[in-house]
């Protein structure tokens, strides 16, 4: 199943994004990167330290107190 | 015994001792003593490659020598890294000149998985960078000690058993402990990255005899030194050692002049891998005259 979820009337929460307290309407991953204009396909992303691949994105809900990180290239030894 | 140790291997010294009338006329295409493979291209990860100078991209003076290095140094392989982006909303594009650069070289990314300290992190980072750059191939790293950074083995393969089952290529940054690395083969590396010395310190190969002994006992396993090289002399060293491949970084990026140095890793990457090839002459403890006397007249 591929559909994104949909929650409606949903009511902010708050969030940890890369170590920073954060408050968002978004009630999936998909869309908390829409909201922030992210370009989804330039970083990898991770909630509450499980890796979350591009195609699942939109199947994970969001919920009070998960814990986002971004990851993007840089330079490496 | 495991499937990776066979028989030995002599590395180090000739031990063919050839009369002088038969190296007369020789090439390097000439036939390779014992134990010795040609360099015209070697296999990892599924790739065969030419160049045997993995080359680092982190601490360059500028995107511009970066990229001058890169081409200099002949790599066809480059480490690249994640970073956790600093704040919520930051701009993920903030280093998109930089992995530009790097795609445009068409060189094969290896990202790395520093500054994880526990198989769960590097897992987690390394299927991110699966995604991010698009290739099986990770650079496992597992740091055990802050101070020097030091690889940990227990850690690492575990990290390293669950990564092969994902599909990955691993290439574990180790220790030189040949324990540690049977366990790392064991668990389906089929390549190994021993240290040189502690990462960024140039000090070259602390102990050439672990080398050694690597090579001695996983003939079949490429070994690429990775981490501690100061100048090319070390690279050399390695490869006269008889491993496959040398990884560094902060040689090349802290040189004065990256972009010349990168040239000179290169070649003596070439220098170190043909004087194994061809069989370094064993040393003597008293002069062996190279003038042949006898049947001269005596002069004075």
């Amino acid at each position: 199943m591929n559909a994104a979820l949909t929650v409606p009337d949903a009511s902010p929460i708050t969030l940890t994004v890369n170590g920073t307290a954060h408050t968002t309407a978004a009630c999936t991953l998909a869309q908390w990167l829409d909201d922030q204009g992210l370009a989804g396909d330039a970083l990898a992303t991770a909630v509450n330290g499980a890796f979350v691949p591009r195609a699942q994105r939109a199947q994970r809900p969001l919920a009070e107190g998960d814990a986002i990180v971004t990851f993007q290239p840089i330079e490496g030894g | 015994m495991t499937e990776h140790q066979k028989d030995p291997v002599v590395v180090g010294f000739a031990q063919v001792k050839e009369e002088p009338a038969k190296r007369a006329g020789d090439t390097e295409q000439s036939a390779l003593p014992p134990g010795r493979t040609d360099a015209s291209g070697w296999h990892i990860g599924g790739r065969t490659l030419q160049s045997r100078f993995l080359l680092g991209t982190a601490g360059y003076p500028s995107p511009a020598v970066l990229q001058q290095a890169i081409a200099a140094s002949g790599t066809q392989v480059v480490t690249v890294g994640l970073r956790r982006q600093l704040a919520a909303g930051a701009p993920a594009s903030a280093d998109g000149d930089f992995f530009g650069i790097i795609k445009s070289t068409g060189a094969h990314l290896l990202p790395n998985t520093a500054g994880c300290r526990t198989a769960r992190e590097a897992i987690t980072l390394a299927q991110m960078a699966r995604e991010l750059f698009d290739t099986t191939w990770i650079k496992l790293e597992v740091v055990g000690d802050e101070h020097t950074l030091q690889p940990d083995p227990f850690e690492l393969v575990e990290a390293a058993r669950q990564l092969v089952k994902d599909g990955f290529e691993v290439f574990p940054y180790c220790t030189d402990d040949l324990v540690s690395c049977q366990r790392l083969l064991d668990v389906g590396c089929k390549i190994l990255m021993p240290w040189g010395a502690p990462i960024g310190s140039g000090q070259g190969l602390v102990n050439p005899g672990a080398l050694r002994i690597l090579r001695a006992r996983l003939p079949d396993v490429p070994l690429i030194v990775d981490a501690g090289i100061g100048s090319p002399a070390d690279a050399v060293q390695a490869m006269e050692l008889g491993l496959d491949g040398v990884l560094l970084n902060t040689a090349v990026a802290k040189a004065l002049n990256p972009v010349r140095m990168a040239r000179a890793f290169g070649l003596g990457i070439q220098a170190g891998r043909l004087a194994f090839e061809a069989g370094v002459m064993a040393q003597q403890d008293m002069a062996v005259a190279s003038t042949p006397v006898a049947g001269y007249p005596i002069l004075l």
